[in-house]
């Protein structure tokens, strides 16, 4: 049971960072805190795209690219008004994610016919436990984002434009770096993340616009623990919650799984407010 | 020399990441003196008066105020404690009224337990303070949004500001900078008044010509290293200070 | 012949900063008509409403303390995702002062707004310390997470609540206990704001290392402006548990944190009265629309979009800038 544990908590982990690296990733380079993030994307275009009748992988890449331009589109119509406002800038993206969610709420695209087909439905036996294709998938891919967007932005110039803005902004724009289209990006590669999250692990579930919710609050909870803005910290932090939940789940039972991510925030707030990597950027800003 | 220690910077040392900013730097200010500060751009002298005022803390190093450690002391516990210091980028509160942003210093701790709890007028003071560094009171530059006021009045709120508080230590960061030559002239006074009234001051300045006239000790920093410390005329004579101005214009 | 518009601003002494020179019972109501007339609005339209409509009220005054809770902070530069966890706990501390300790109506109330708001504050500290978006994160999941708890632990009712609390006297009890409270805290607040003491709060949301500068402790003038804020929200819970005689997972609902937000920003963030006037609009007018079910919400969302990026300064703005100024078109010579 022990070993099984980990296996499911290890698959849980990466299930929490694809979720949030997304949400961070747009953060971290454009301070946009997109709080219409992912599900929401994910949600919408899958949910389309399902109503299309397309063979699963046209509809996923579809899906993904559709979700990028809607976070460009995004970005460009409402947020570049507001840029700088940090009021307006989560309040405009708040409510974009509130009426998505809620008009799928609405339109009633809940429940299992929405769900997404399992790549394949084939299932190994790995310490002891049933292991199915889908969450290996997900492992996989996991460590192909993280080590991709770590080769992305260390060796491509966007990757690297992408890393001075995030540094400095007023430096990067010295340096002929167009930090609205950056910020476009950001956004934009932000909601691809998310709809590549959402397309290996929606199959697992069912889709609802709770889910919508779900994703937001996981994320946001591992972007707190581990620092908003640090790639490592994500990743610490998925490992964390992961495991801590999984872990409480087999042995103390599913009800305090909750309890366990919400006093990890609570404890991860008191000890250290910025987050487990938090660069304390905040701090040492230049005065 | 008989004069006691107001300030005493004990080998501090600023990294940010990698780079250096300000490195092993010792010195001291005694009271009632007027240091100048003076070094290339980037040199760390806006860093040097961050760690002083708390705002960053150092990386090793320590800083004594009148005898007691606030290296790590909260920077509005060290204003408390009486230093009080000018951005050098200024930072008003944009919409408000000039003389409304001087009502948040009046507002502090500090000033209100100077003033033994008393309430007074803190509208009149306000215009008063910004009456003597040079807000003309017919002109109502005072009643004007602070965001609509050109640079030389901004830098000279940041001063009203500062004396606000009622300092023993003030710092002033590049005040000088961005003022016109009549605009100095005229807040010139105003400094050599705070040193009649006994406080010590350390002014970072560029404009070395009217730092010179008015400093009693120049310290030069450069790469966050002290190179030269003493009278306006020891330290031009230094050859370190003059290959640090010279050579980075090379 | 071209034309532009001029703004003149009405000529009354009484409108400049400090100095008082009221000549004549018409300057007089210029000043207190914008005052007394919400007051007396408030005061003694219950009398003529049916049940239906008073309970509207009800919850009109109930949103309306959650904006002007939501706009308090904002103006102190905290960002709230999340006022039902204000109004969720007032409404569960005295949920279960009343349901496990029996105490009444006229205590609960009372203790859970101070208790309540207490234990908010407590939550929230640590995020003070953090400039940006982090209290608006924080905001936005404990709520959240809270149901989840109660949902999984079953603790004070689970998801069946707790319900048979102690009811407020009549209707009417209700309504003037909430309305007071309304006027007391909208007129009490914005004089506040007004002060020293409020020029203080809105600097630390200008520019926060000024104020440190100034030698003010901004982490505790935030932990006061949190305080007074949650208890607010805190007290509408309270009063809310006592008006519906239940308290239950719903009371953590999204949309006790969207319309109070949607309120403010309709009305105008910033003069608190606007807040409490965006909760007199969308109030009513989410009850004309209850039809449309869900996509209320989904409006509500779009409103916020909308105002936030063409109206940022909101409804209440505009209506003080047309009482207090004239317009006129004057030709423009060339
Ligand atoms: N917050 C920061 N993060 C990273 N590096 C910084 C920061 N603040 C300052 N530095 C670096 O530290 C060095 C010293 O900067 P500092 O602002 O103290 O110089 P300065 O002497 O005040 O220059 P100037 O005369 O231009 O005001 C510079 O190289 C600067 O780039
Ligand atoms: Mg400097």
């Amino acid at each position: 049971m022990f070993a099984g544990t980990i296996v499911f908590a290890l698959i849980n982990s990466f299930i929490l960072i694809l979720m949030a690296i997304g949400f961070n990733l747009t953060f971290g380079i454009s301070g946009v805190a997109n709080f219409a993030y992912g599900a929401l994307y994910a949600y919408m275009s899958w949910t389309m795209l399902n109503l299309l009748h397309l063979p699963f992988w046209a509809s996923a890449a579809l899906s993904i690219v559709l979700t990028m331009i809607s976070g460009a589109m995004m970005y460009r119509f409402v947020l570049l008004r507001v840029r700088g406002q940090a009021l307006s800038e989560v309040i405009a993206t708040f409510g974009i994610g509130l009426a998505i969610l809620e008009l799928f709420r609405y339109l009633g695209l809940v429940g299992f016919e929405y769900t997404l087909p399992v790549f394949w439905n084939e299932s190994f036996m790995i310490a002891g436990a049933y292991v199915d294709i889908q969450r290996i998938a997900i492992v996989l891919i996991g460590l192909m984002l993280v080590l991709g967007l770590w080769l992305f932005t260390h060796f491509t110039s966007t990757g690297l434009a992408f890393r001075g803005i995030a540094q400095d902004e007023r430096t990067a724009l010295t340096f002929g770096i167009d930090s609205d289209w950056i910020a476009t990006l950001s956004v934009s590669f932000g909601a691809g993340l998310a709809a590549i999250a959402a397309t290996i692990i929606i199959p697992l579930g069912s889709i609802a616009p709770n889910e919508g919710y779900d994703v937001l609050i996981k994320a946001l909870a591992i972007c707190i623990i581990g620092g908003l803005g640090s790639t490592g910290g994500v990743i610490v932090a998925g490992f964390i919650v992961g495991f801590a939940e999984r872990f409480t789940d087999t042995y103390i039972g599913s009800q305090w799984t909750m309890i366990v991510s919400l006093a990890a925030i609570l404890l991860v707030l008191a000890i250290k407010p910025s987050g487990l990597f938090g660069q304390q950027k905040e701090l040492e800003e230049r005065i | 020399m008989s004069l006691p220690t107001a300030l005493r910077v004990e080998d501090i040392c600023k990294i940010f990441g990698r780079a250096v900013a300000v490195d092993h730097l010792s010195c001291e200010v005694r009271r009632g003196e007027l240091l100048g500060i003076i070094g290339p751009n980037g040199s760390g002298k806006t860093t040097l008066v961050n760690l002083i005022s708390g705002f960053l803390k150092p990386t090793s190093g320590r800083i004594l105020y009148n005898g007691q450690d606030i290296t790590r002391t909260a920077p509005h516990k060290i204003v408390g404690m009486g230093i009080s210091r000018t951005f050098q980028m200024v930072r008003p509160f944009y919409r408000l009224p000039a003389y409304k942003n001087m009502i948040i210093p009046l507002y502090s701790p500090r000033v209100r337990q100077l003033a033994g709890g008393r309430y007074g007028d803190r509208n009149a003071v306000a215009l008063d303070l910004l009456e003597e560094v040079g807000f003309e009171r017919d002109a109502n530059v005072a009643y004007k949004p602070a965001g609509t006021l050109p640079q030389g009045y901004l830098k000279r709120l940041e001063l009203a500001k500062a004396i606000a508080l009622s300092p023993d230590l003030l710092i002033l960061d590049e005040l000088f900078s961005g003022m016109s030559l009549a605009e100095v002239a005229s807040i010139v006074p105003v400094i050599e008044k705070l040193r009649l009234a006994g406080k010590t001051i350390i002014m970072i300045e560029h404009r070395l010509k009217e730092l010179f006239r008015i400093a009693d000790r120049i310290m030069v920093l450069n790469y966050g290293q002290k190179i030269a410390e003493g009278t306006a005329a020891e330290v031009m004579e230094s050859e370190a200070v003059k290959n640090a101005y010279l050579g980075s214009e090379e | 012949m071209k034309k532009r518009r001029e703004r003149i601003d009405r000529g009354i002494k009484a409108r400049s900063e400090d100095v008082y020179a009221l000549c004549s019972w018409r300057e007089m109501l210029y000043l207190a008509g914008p005052r007394l007339l919400p007051a007396a609005a408030f005061l003694l339209l219950p009398l003529f409403l049916g049940v239906y409509w008073q309970k509207v009220m009800i919850s009109v005054a109930v949103f309306a303390l959650l904006a002007i809770s939501w706009d308090m902070l904002a103006q102190t530069g905290m960002i709230s995702l999340g006022q039902a966890l204000f109004f969720g706990m007032g409404a569960y501390v005295s949920g279960i002062l009343n349901f496990y300790f029996g105490m009444p109506p006229w205590l609960t109330i009372p203790a859970a707004t101070v208790l309540g708001g207490t234990l908010c504050t407590l939550i929230l500290m640590p995020v003070l310390r953090l400039r940006g978006i982090y209290f608006s994160m924080v905001t936005l999941i404990i709520p959240l997470m809270l149901v989840r708890i109660i949902e999984a632990t079953k603790i004070f009712g689970g998801t069946e609540g707790l319900s048979g609390m102690t009811p407020l006297p009549s209707t009417l009890t209700e309504i003037y206990l909430v309305t007071g409270v309304l006027l007391g805290v909208l007129f009490g607040l914005r004089r506040l704001m007004e002060t020293d003491y409020g020029l203080v709060l809105k600097g630390i949301r200008d520019n926060d290392r000024s104020v440190t500068n100034a030698g003010i402790n901004i982490y505790w003038f935030k932990t006061q402006a949190l305080f007074i804020s949650s208890t607010i929200g805190a007290f509408a819970g309270a009063f809310m548990t006592h008006v519906y005689m239940f308290v239950g997972m719903p009371v953590f609902a999204l949309d006790y944190s969207i319309l109070p937000i949607a309120a403010a920003v309709v009305g105008g963030s910033g003069t608190l009265a606007g807040a409490a006037l965006g909760a007199v609009i969308l109030v009513p007018l989410s009850e004309a629309l209850r039809g449309i079910g869900g996509l209320r919400i989904v409006m509500y969302g779009l409103f916020l979009v909308v105002f936030i990026v063409a109206i940022p300064e909101g409804l209440f703005d505009y209506i003080q800038r047309k009482y207090h100024q004239k317009e006129r078109w004057v030709e423009i010579d060339k």
